[in-house]
Parts: structure tokens; sequence; C-alpha cells
């Protein structure tokens, strides 16, 4: 049995994702010639960046989403004209890819303040059909009260700062509520067992209904019955991901999640980060499960490092102030960015996301610049070794935990040994 | 003299939780596999269809306390199969079944909006308004309503989502890379609902889509899905696929739209329709009774009867004659999560005429079940199921055929080859897709952001239960 510390899917190789919002995470993106604004609202354009982060072998996409206009405000809509605004939902772009894609993970966020854990479930149970095994969630939690006002179904406090004690108490509740929230989630993707589809015609079944099971969750803010309508997904529980900035968010990721995305500003920060998830990890019990901490990073690259500070002060002058992020903000080569990930990573990390400062030339600098270089290093891999996310993950299919049959308790005996 | 030739609208359901897939057959391939739906959206598409149509049930089924066992479980999540079949298909409408009791208008419009974007102006909802305590289970709201508010909050659902659809007008985005303009309004999507299921208000964050809204059909059979229709859907996927039926239900239908403002051609009414098909009209005739036996199994006919009778008869012999004595009149226990059930409003009456009738043609229970479910609208030749489709339409009793097919996913492969040919050889069915939007498939047009949504609101306002529209 491996030790707590090291609950880290081993591996030669780094991980790396891309995180895809708008047309960048730079706010003057898309105003960029190689960007594409006015398609951001067709299938062309996700499914091209898709396909690009695909031939660079990353490991998953995710797609940013929420359930309001953006804002460059932390709480409050910002009535600005001058950037991106308005968005697709990001399980369907997510759907609308899967069957033009054969290898990378799909990892659409989802709102879990305001939407209903049962239907989450069954879609991205669907979205792992639809991939074949290559679906993700990234849950994220909102405390704006004009999304609440969306849904008109419960009220929030107004918050000013975000580290002020009474955020934290909001924000520490609806972490809460987010941890039912995947709890649920994950037991509705067990609530059929694998061969609970039986079709045996001399009984005339179907199903062998003693292998669905209702999941009977009873929590402060909600209860849900089940069984899913969906049966298991072909990963059986897809890859559920988080961002934290925090103890209360890391507690979340320790709890409930397969991949927390952090944002260290060096490498004792980073170190420093993962002691402190894999701490919580242990007083949740899970120190023997893996759980991967990724390092996120805005980049922006070229092969000149000046080349690389000037369009990052071209799109400063156009926004009108300096970029700013929650995460470390790297400009320079890809070969530099190699150096700084494989210095992050020594810290405990097993991968990163990273946010292409402008997609459509940031992308294109990841798959084709940053790539080949880690490869060269021997750091990153050069063909697609699975077929499902999990599988790139180094992740196995978890047993069920509603199994019954004996099938089951010898999968479910041999996976507590190898954990 | 004659009218002129109606052209017919045809459609594919694929099945979802059903008695009527025969899943033992060894064509018989997955239910919810992504490789189904494609095989089956790619046969409709070839076969130049209107769409492809998604049932919805959020609540497995339970007989007598135990989930159902013997029909087809299980199915994939709506918005998620019919966003991926758009990858693979580029003219079939996708029309989904969503529940308005189960669900919010935001989140569901932003859904549909997303839908109709990834699709190129693809997308149709089917609002159903199942309402029931036990599907409430699965849902944070612990959400269900009274019988008798279904229609009252669908009603306001789906005027909610029309504002929401309606909050952009589809010139907002500048993305003007020199002036850096992006959005032409920073009050883009701006709303403000006040009503009585719904007090929302704020910015909806998916601009205008191709269609500017989801096509709308309607699948309720009570006065107020009647009206709910009437009001304000483009289709309806209504149960009676038979020509006299078909015809009465027609005629009752088109007959509501005038109070509305609205012609008869408006509204499209398109029954489900299974068909079972065979070299020769005999040959399709022994293999529909094949079918209709896998399809009723005795203990399948044991538990039918039980949706009537509303109690346990699993004592009786399903080769034995109907049971004497009468259906528990109490609220519906033993069969949970079906809309079948309320089909029988009076199952004392139900229960007299099944009797009657098993006992004058000397038929067993399962004999009975056979006869009294028989769906098959249509069974024949290719020639003589083409022509029967092509009399109804002609007749009236529907404006096309939303076809379910008994095997998935190949079920629809011959249909598409043999009668659809026909079909185009009469002149009704198209031989191309003459535009690229399902409102283009369907005939309807498209609406004005500016001008709809305020009139939707005064029809609405005709039959109450409305919320009102505030401002924006
Ligand atoms: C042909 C037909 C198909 C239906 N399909 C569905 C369905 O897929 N999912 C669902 O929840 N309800 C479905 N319903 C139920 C209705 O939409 C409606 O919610 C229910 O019948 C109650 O309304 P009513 O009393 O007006 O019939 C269907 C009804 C009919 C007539």
């Amino acid at each position: 049995m491996s030790s707590a510390p090291s609950a880290l899917p081993s591996s030669a190789h780094l991980h790396l994702a891309v995180a895809l919002d708008g047309a960048g995470w730079h706010p003057s993106a898309w105003r960029e010639p190689v960007a594409r604004p006015r398609e951001l609202f067709t299938a062309g354009y996700w499914a091209d960046l898709v396909a690009e982060a695909e031939r660079g072998l990353l490991d998953f996409v995710t797609f940013e989403d929420g359930l309001g206009l953006q804002s460059s405000h932390f709480i409050e809509p910002d009535g600005r004209t001058d950037q991106v605004r308005g968005r697709l939902d990001a399980v369907l772009v997510a759907a609308r890819v899967a069957p033009l894609t054969r290898h990378i993970g799909l990892v659409p966020t989802v709102v879990a303040t305001h939407t209903e854990p049962f239907h989450i479930s069954k879609a991205i149970a669907t979205l792992d059909y639809v991939s074949s095994g290559r679906a993700g969630l990234r849950v994220q939690l909102t405390a704006r009260q004009n999304e609440a006002a969306h849904f008109g179904r419960r009220t929030l406090p107004r918050l000013d700062a975000y580290d002020s004690p009474a955020t934290q108490d909001v924000v520490t509740e609806l972490f809460d509520e987010t941890a039912d929230y995947v709890e649920v989630v994950r037991r509705l993707w067990d609530s059929w067992e694998d061969d609970a589809e039986i079709r045996d015609v001399t009984t005339g079944r179907f199903v062998d209904r003693d292998k669905l099971h209702y999941i009977d969750f009873e929590g402060p803010r909600f209860s849900v019955k089940g069984p899913s309508i969906t049966p298991r997904p072909p990963q059986g529980q897809p890859v559920v991901s988080a961002l934290a900035h925090q103890t209360v968010p890391y507690r979340l990721v320790a709890r409930a999640t397969d991949i927390g995305y952090v944002t260290p500003h060096d490498t004792d920060h980073a170190r420093a980060i993962v002691a402190e998830i894999r701490a919580e990890q242990a007083l949740a019990g899970r120190a023997d499960q893996p759980l991967h901490v990724f390092g996120d990073l805005v980049v922006f690259l070229d092969d000149d490092p000046a080349a690389a500070a000037a369009r990052r002060d071209r799109l400063d002058a156009l926004a009108g102030e300096p970029f700013t992020s929650d995460a470390r903000v790297f400009t320079g080569t890809p070969a530099q960015l190699a150096d700084l990930l494989q210095e992050l990573w020594s810290a405990g990390l097993s991968g990163f996301r990273l946010r292409p400062a402008v997609l459509g030339h940031d992308l294109p600098a990841i798959t084709q610049g940053l790539v080949p270089e880690l490869q060269r290093r021997g750091a990153f891999r050069r063909a697609y070794e699975a077929d499902t996310l999990r599988g790139l993950l180094g992740l196995t299919r978890p047993p069920n935990r509603y199994a019954t049959g004996a099938a089951a308790a010898n999968a479910n005996a041999a996976a507590n040994a190898t954990a | 003299m004659s009218k002129p030739l109606k052209q017919i609208h045809l459609a594919a359901h694929f099945p979802g939780v059903n008695n009527t897939t025969v899943w033992s057959a060894p064509e018989a391939g997955s239910h919810i596999e992504f490789s189904s739906f494609a095989h089956f959206a790619r046969t409709a598409e070839r076969a130049k269809f209107d769409f492809l149509f998604l049932a919805e049930g959020l609540r497995l089924r339970e007989q007598g306390g135990k989930i159902y066992d013997l029909d087809v479980v299980g199915r994939p999540d709506t918005f998620t199969v019919l966003t991926a079949l758009a990858a693979v298909t580029q003219h079939l409408g996708l029309t989904g079944t969503i529940n308005s009791t189960f669900n919010e208008p935001y989140e569901v419009a932003r859904q549909f909006a997303s839908l109709d974007h990834l699709s190129d102006g693809r997308a149709a909802w089917n609002v159903v308004t199942s309402w029931d305590a036990f599907t409430g289970e699965n849902f944070r709201r612990g959400g269900f309503l009274p019988q008798d508010e279904r229609y009252s909050r669908a009603k306001e659902f789906l005027a909610t989502a029309n504002e929401l659809f309606d909050s952009w007008h589809g010139d907002e985005i500048i993305a003007d890379q020199d002036t850096g303009t992006f959005l032409r309004d920073a009050k883009a999507g701006a709303f403000v609902h006040q009503g009585r299921h719904f007090d929302i208000e704020g910015q909806f964050n998916v601009p205008r889509s191709p269609q500017g809204r989801p096509v709308i059909f309607q699948a309720g059979d009570s006065e107020e899905g009647r009206e709910f229709a009437a009001a304000g859907a483009d289709a309806i996927f209504s149960r009676y696929a038979t020509l006299k039926d078909g015809q009465a239900f027609y005629t009752d239908v088109k007959g509501r739209l005038a109070r509305y403002g609205r012609t008869p051609d408006q509204l499209l009414i398109l029954p489900a329709a299974t068909f079972v098909l065979g070299d020769t009209d005999a040959e399709a005739e022994e293999l529909a009774r094949e079918v209709r036996r896998q399809q009723v199994s005795g203990a399948t006919a044991i538990k039918h009867l039980e949706f009537v009778w509303n109690r346990d008869l699993s004592a009786y012999d399903p080769d034995g004659p109907l049971p004497d004595i009468d259906p528990d009149l109490g609220e519906h226990t033993v069969a949970r999560g079906r809309a079948q059930v309320r089909m029988y409003r009076d199952p004392l009456a139900t229960a007299r005429e099944w009797r009657e009738r098993a006992a004058a043609n000397n038929w067993s229970i399962r004999d009975l079940v056979i006869e009294t479910g028989n769906r098959q609208a249509f069974v024949g030749s290719p020639a003589t199921v083409a022509a029967t489709i092509d009399d109804f339409v002609q007749a009236d009793a529907s404006d096309g055929f939303i076809l379910v097919p008994h095997i998935t996913p190949g079920g629809l492969d011959a249909f598409a080859d043999t009668v659809v040919p026909l079909l185009q050889e009469r002149g009704v069915f198209r031989t191309e897709y003459e535009g690229t939007t399902l409102r283009d498939h369907l005939g309807l047009a498209h609406p004005d952001s500016r001008t709809s949504a305020d009139a939707d609101v005064d029809a609405a306002d005709d039959i109450g239960e409305r919320g009102e529209r505030v401002a924006s």
C-alpha cells in the first residue's frame, strides 16, 4: 500500500490540459487577428480548437462556463461592451465536439449552485457515452447575486471583498453544498451496476432490478432518490475536477474530486499547496486514493521572449490596464515554459492546465512548440496510450460502490488491494 | 376543384424506455451506445426526414413497489445526445422532450439556444408537463405540482423561455476588432419576469440563435393540453394514428387556433406511429402478429392489466380469462411513473369493456392486451404503407407521422429504402432538403424577436394563468 503523501498516480510524463474560454484568457484576446470573434457561437470554432489540442496529444481540454454574462468584476456584472460577452452551454459544446475527436478528454464546467445534480449526472454520463469514455466535469459554484436572480429560487447576500469573513461564510456553505452535489452525481453514476442490462429472454427481463440502486441521498440542501435514468457510463466514474485557491476549496478537491486545479506562484508555493491538499485528503479518509493536482498558468508564448512580452503589452494597452490573474502569468518561449513546468512538476504536481492568453496563437504554440520540447526531454507522451480520459490520467476504472454480485466483490477487493 | 396535395412531414422517434422495442430480436442493438443514435439519425437524414424525436422520463418506472424490469429501461440525457447528433448530421431537426415541472426556464432556455447554435438552427422542444411527486423525489425542489397546476407552470415556463430567447435580437454582437466594440449594447439579453411561478431578472447569456427560438412541440392530451398547444405550439406529438381518431383530433385542435389569432398551418399535427413492412401485405400481417407476441409476453400482459386494475394481479394466468374483480379506484399505487395509467380515466368502464370484448372473442388476458395495446399503425408492403400514409395525410388525419420502429437502431432502414421513394414518386415528400433549419423543413416562419414575445403574452391572456411581462 502506498502512503498518504504519494497518493499521486505515478507517471513518467507530466500531464497537460488546456482551458478553453472565449477567444482566450486575456480580455483583449478577441482583437488579435488570429481570433475569430464572430465565430465564438459556432460549432466549427470549438471543433477546430479541440482538434488542435488533440493533435498536440493533450490529456484534456476544459470548457469554461457561467450562468450569467462574463464580468471583470469579481461578484457583479460590469456592463462592459469591449470584451467577449455571452457563451454557449459548456456541456453541449463538449458533446458537439465529442464525435469529431477520438482520444482527448472533454471536461466542461458545470455550475452546481443553481442546477440539478440529477440532470447533470445524466448529462455527463451521456457525454461519456458520446465520447466513448472521455468525459469529465469541472464543478464550480457561484455566489453572484445576479446569477441567483436568474433562477429566483434563493437569495444570496451581497458580498464585498474576496477575503471578508462574510464572504468566507457564504462560500464555505456553497462549497459544502457543492460537495453534496458531487456526491449525488457520483452515486447516480453508480446507481446502475455495469451488468444491470441482462436482456434475459427466458424470464422476459430487460434489466436485473437487483442491480439498480436507489441512492437515497439526504442533505441539508436537497435530497435525491435515484436511480439514474442513464446506465453507468463507460468510465464508471467520469473524471471530476475543481479549481481551488484556498483551504475551503482545497477541502472540496480533497473530498470529492479526481483533479484539483491550483494556482502556485513558485515551486515552494506548489509544494505547500500539495501538502495541504494531501493533508485534507487524509482527513477525508481518501489518503490512498489517486488525486491529481494540476497547476494552472496563463501563457503568452512566442519563439522570441521579447515578442511574447510585446504581445502582452499590446493587449494590455488595448484593454487599458495590465493583465492580472489568479494564476501565475507566464510570458516567454516554449522552452522556457518547459523549464518552469518541469521545476513545478518536481514539487509534487502531476500536470498543468494551461490557459492560453490568445487561443488562436497560444494554443498552437503549446501543441507545436511546448509539446515537442517536452517530448524531446522525455517529459511528455509521443502517442496517446489510452482511449479513455481515466486511462490517460493513470486512473483505473473504479468498482461500483453498490455492486452486489460475486464478480463485483472480487473487483472491489482487487481495487482496494492495489490502491 | 381538388385540393392541392399536402406535403407529408416525417420524423423518426428513437424509442426510449418503452414496451414496444423487440429487444430480444437478434438484430436488436444497443439503445444507449452513441453508435445506435448515430446510425438512426443518419438513416433518418438519408431519407430526408424532418427531424429525430426523443421522449423523456425522469424516474425509472415502478410496479408493485419495484423497478419495472420487463421493458427497455434507461436512456441518455436528451440535450447531450441531441447535440452530439448535430455533429454527425447536417439537416435533420433535433427534437427533445423536456419537462417544464422539473426544470428552470433560464437553464432550459440556455440549453435550447445552445443546441440551436451548435446545430445551425435545428432545435425543437417538446414541452411536457408530468408533475408527480414520484418523479419529484429526484429533484432538489422536491419539486412537484398539484395536477391542475401543471399547465399553469408550463405556460409561464414557455412564456419566460420565449422572453429569454427574445432578449437578444440578433444584431448585438459587433466584434469589431479595430474599434474594440464587442457588444453593441451593455444591456443585451436583459429581462424581467414576474409571475406566479417565476420571479426572475437579469441578462440572458446566449446570443440569439439561428432559429431565434426552438420549434415548440406539445404532447399532452387533456383539454388544457390542447389549449396550450393551440395558444403557442408549432406542432403536436399526438397519440391518434388511426384514420378516424386522427381526423377527430385534427379537427378539434385545428379548430382551436382561430381564438388565438392563428391559422391552421401554424400548428402541425404529428402522431406517433409504428409500422411493420413485408414483401407482401400478407407477409407483413404475419410478421406483425409475431412482433406483437414478442412485445407482449404473458408477464407483460398481467402488468399491463394492473395499469387499469390498480391491483396486484400476479396470481392470474395470462392465458386464462380476465379477472372478475373490479379495479381499485383509489389513488393509483401499483404502477408509478407511467403516463399510460392516466389514459384510463374511467377504469371501471375500461375493465367492463375489456371483459366484454375478451368474452365475445374468447380471448385470454394476453390476447386481449395484444389486441387493445396494438399500436401498429401501418402494416403492409411498402406500396400499401406509402399509400395509406398518403391517404391519411390527404384526409387530414394528420400532417405527417413520427415513426417509432420496434428495432433499435436498424428499424428505420427498410422504411427509408422502400417507403420513402414511393412517397417521393407520389410527389408528397421532399427529395432534397430545401432549407437548412427545422423551421424550413416544417414550413414555419422564423419568429421576430422584437414583436413576438408580446404577441404571445396577449394570446395567453385569453386563457389566463400566464406570468405578467413587466418590462425590459
Ligand atoms: C403522445 C404523447 C407522448 C408523451 N410523451 C411524454 C414524454 O416523453 N415524457 C413525459 O414526461 N411526458 C410525456 N407525455 C405526457 C404529456 O406531455 C403530459 O405531461 C401529460 O400527458 C399530462 O398532460 P395531459 O393531462 O394534458 O395529457 C406524452 C403524452 C402524449 C399524449
